[in-house]
């Protein structure tokens, strides 16, 4: 690419749905001077952008790029991580190698197949064809063979054995042979069975290697997503927007109503409340005044505040989190991947088969070394694991393509294997099994006008919850009203409008002068709406269950699945959301470390434990469990701890991510069948000497091609609806 | 048999070439965004710069 590596920024661009959004950002992005050049690659969901000034640019220009694309539509942000390099040339190193294999493969087949079927074919054509085909495959072998010889190399002298031991020695040795029989003269020669298996192998570990690395690109964008910036508030009272790596220590930070507070800190001036339930999983919000703490990733709901720095000190919840997610992390590590296990046996068995045969040969039927030698070759040829190098890679990537349209995003690369075999689900509440935010609950005696007046105030506010107000108009299908003029907010207190010569006001208490003698005060947020002749209507929010959590419950139990809920909320609010859900197993008031030691525990009983949780708390829960999936809403570093992120507002998602977890492993396993039925035929004919390369070839391309098919039978499976099952 | 002589040189030939002109649009990028180069297409070149009008 003609991009330079210095003068290139990358960032993560979100909401990239259409196609003509790759236009509208190049196009937004070019017209500014500093930007010599701007590329989006949809498919990774970043944006290069060039700079014009090759040699320097400042950071605030990475807040001009984004505010621009704020402007269209697009939340960006600044990729955290260097893009990883090594993945990118491993994939296209791979891709080298597979275009050599597959051209040295057809042209070979060519030759081969008329040496196999061409009767009338004179001798010398023969041996013209064989040398023909042993140029092109010799080099056609060394070159894309490559990665297999590296890895083989590398385990033999840590003194084990991989899968990619017997590929090499296959397909040297069957070269070697080969080549000898091309020189003598004599024999078979088996140039096309050896370039075959490199093409059908190295098809495999692209699509393994790829699918790590997108899961990996797919974790560096959530990375990304954490805010980025701090209005840091000067001595002389002005306000710049600073990257949060610029932010120092005893700092003055605004933070703005319905904004998240970007790092931890003291309040220092002002009075709000806090929306704390990413950290604690409490939901009611926490009044702050002067010389409260607050913690990054909470949201502040009420007026701005002013917050002093004091990120480093190195004992902040958040770092107390941090480290313990990272020693549970430590203990998952040890997992071993399905096909890493299928390998240790395999390969083993494959050399002690080669063996025998050669022995056998030699010593009992005595027919001399260099015949024994190429039956035994044969036999490491034709056993030569073609398809079990496809069996998982190709699973793997068709469960991913579902997952994805199911709504799951897989993170890590082995995590769809451990789904499998988990036996107990633990939930988190807020945020997991509800939706985490405020949404309307009730809406008083409120007419339609109204509630047009009311959404077309709350659609100019950022506040949360005039979002979930007109979240809840739109599902309602209220449009806004027309003609109401003269929109005003008055931050942390409410909005202003004015609508055929009335005013209207849509806030807090304070904001519509109603006193709090004046109806109940609840524990539930609320908004009022005050209109002409002081009619008043009150609006109620409620963090809501997810619409199909039941469901999803209920279908875990069916299916002889522990349910358990694990809370930081209180007692009561756990326990009646227990009830309702008819889950015996819960508990409440529980800290982040207990979380984590709760799992540990289970995990001792011999459990298997897929955690579902979102909040800060869950986080360390989320390292310590097997497998572990969060909601796209989730504090970041639980995002980063999960295994999987899920999208959309329901939970079924996670039913459907469970079941082609289920059937890919049942995939994989009929795949090792195959191919160990394969062999089962095969191996004997091999070992016995007749071993025809015709037959060889039919095999080896006849076993890849079963399991691609078999693979491809997880595209039928049915997502689940839990709407059509209640029908 | 002296057909062959020609004959087998050129599939190795139009082989080759296809080989090359592949490895050649590997390394030039064609392949990093293969979801975009799909709506690429549909685009006419001076789009952007009507855009930029607007």
């Amino acid at each position: 690419m003609s991009l330079e590596q210095n003068s290139v920024e990358q960032f993560v661009v979100e909401g990239l749905s259409c196609p003509s959004c790759i236009r509208k950002v190049e196009g937004a992005l070019k017209e500014n001077p500093k930007v010599g050049d701007a590329r989006l690659n949809l498919s990774t969901q970043r944006l290069s952008v060039e700079w014009a000034n090759d040699n320097h640019h400042d950071p605030d220009d990475s807040l001009l790029i984004i505010d621009i694309l704020k402007k269209i539509g697009f939340n960006a942000y600044p990729l955290r991580e260097k893009k990883n390099t090594s993945d990118e040339t491993e994939l296209k190193g791979l891709l080298r190698a597979i275009a050599v294999a597959g051209f040295a493969a057809a042209n070979v087949m060519l030759l081969s197949v008329s040496d196999w079927f061409g009767a009338d074919m004179g001798e010398s054509t023969r041996q013209l064809f064989k040398w023909v085909s042993a140029l092109i495959v010799l080099p056609a072998a060394a070159y894309a063979g490559l990665p297999f010889y590296r890895s083989a190399w590398s385990a033999l002298r840590h003194k084990r054995l991989n899968m990619e031991v017997p590929i090499s020695v296959a397909v040297i040795l069957a070269c070697g042979m080969s080549l000898a029989q091309a020189i003598s003269g004599s024999g078979e020669t088996y140039f096309d069975a050896a370039i075959m298996l490199l093409f059908f192998l190295l098809i495999g570990r692209y699509l393994d290697r790829k699918m790590r690395a997108s899961a990996k690109s797919t974790a560096q964008n959530l990375v990304s997503h954490q805010s980025f910036f701090a209005n840091v508030l000067n001595r002389d009272g002005s306000i710049t927007k600073t990257m949060l790596e610029h932010v120092k220590i005893g700092d003055s930070i605004i933070v703005g109503s319905g904004e998240r507070v970007p790092i931890d800190g003291c309040v220092i001036m002002g009075k709000s409340q806090i929306d704390a339930s990413l950290i604690t999983g409490e939901t009611t919000p926490e009044e702050v005044c002067i010389g409260s703490k607050v913690y990054a990733g909470t949201i502040n709901l009420g007026q701005p505040i002013d917050v002093k720095v004091e990120h480093s000190s190195g004992n902040t919840t958040l770092d107390e989190i941090i480290h313990l997610m990272e020693n549970a992390e430590q203990n998952r590590a040890k997992y071993v991947r399905l096909a890493d296990k299928a390998a240790g046996i395999y390969a083993p068995l494959v050399h002690l088969m080669a063996l025998l045969t050669f022995l056998a040969w030699f010593f009992i039927a005595g027919i001399g070394w260099q015949s024994s030698l190429i039956t035994a070759i044969s036999v490491l040829i034709i056993t030569c694991p073609c398809a079990l190098g496809l069996a998982v890679p190709v699973v793997q990537v068709v469960a991913s393509g579902r997952l994805f349209k199911a709504g799951v995003l897989l993170k890590s690369p082995d995590g769809l294997e451990r789904l499998a075999e988990i036996d107990t689900v633990v939930f988190d509440k807020t945020g997991s099994l509800t939706l985490g935010t405020p949404q309307v609950d009730s809406f008083g005696t409120a007419m339609v006008k109204e509630l047009q007046i009311a959404m077309t105030m709350a659609s100019r506010s950022a506040h949360p919850l005039s979002r979930a107000f007109v979240a809840f108009c739109e599902a309602k299908k209220i449009s806004s009203a027309e003609k109401v003029e003269e929109i005003e907010e008055e931050a942390g207190l409410g909005l202003r409008a004015i609508h055929e010569g009335c005013e209207y006001r849509l806030g807090n208490r304070k904001w519509c002068n109603i006193g709090d003698d004046h109806d109940q005060v609840s524990n539930h947020s609320e908004i009022w709406l005050v209109g002409p002749n002081n009619r008043t209507v009150k609006f109620t929010f409620k963090d809501k269950l997810r619409s199909d959590a039941r469901e999803t419950i209920d279908w875990f139990k069916q299916n002889n699945l522990d349910v358990i809920i694990l809370s930081g909320d209180r007692l009561p609010v756990v326990m009646e959301l227990a009830d309702h859900l008819k889950v015996e197993h819960y508990f409440g008031e529980i800290k982040p470390q207990d979380k984590a030691k709760k799992i540990e525990e289970l995990k001792q009983q011999g459990h298997k434990i897929l955690m579902v949780g979102d909040g800060l708390n869950d986080a360390p829960a989320l390292a310590a469990a097997n497998v572990s999936i969060s909601p796209s809403t989730a504090a970041d570093i639980s995002q980063t701890a999960s295994d999987f992120v899920f999208l959309p507002q329901g939970l079924s998602s996670l039913v459907d991510a469970y079941k082609i977890s289920q059937k890919s492993r049942r995939l994989v396993f009929t795949n090792f069948g195959f191919a160990a039925l394969y062999n089962l035929i095969a191996v004997p004919f091999a070992a016995l000497g007749f071993l025809t390369p015709l037959a060889a070839a039919l095999a080896m391309s006849g076993s890849s091609i079963v399991v691609i098919l078999n693979a491809m039978r997880l595209n039928l499976a049915n997502p689940v609806d839990f709407g059509r099952i209640k029908k | 048999m002296n057909v062959l002589a020609f004959l087998i040189p050129v599939a190795l030939l139009m082989g080759l070439g296809g080989l090359i002109s592949f490895l050649w649009s590997l390394k030039s990028g064609q392949f990093d965004d293969l979801q975009g180069a799909t709506y690429r297409a549909l685009f006419e070149e001076d789009d952007i710069e009507r855009d930029k009008s607007e």
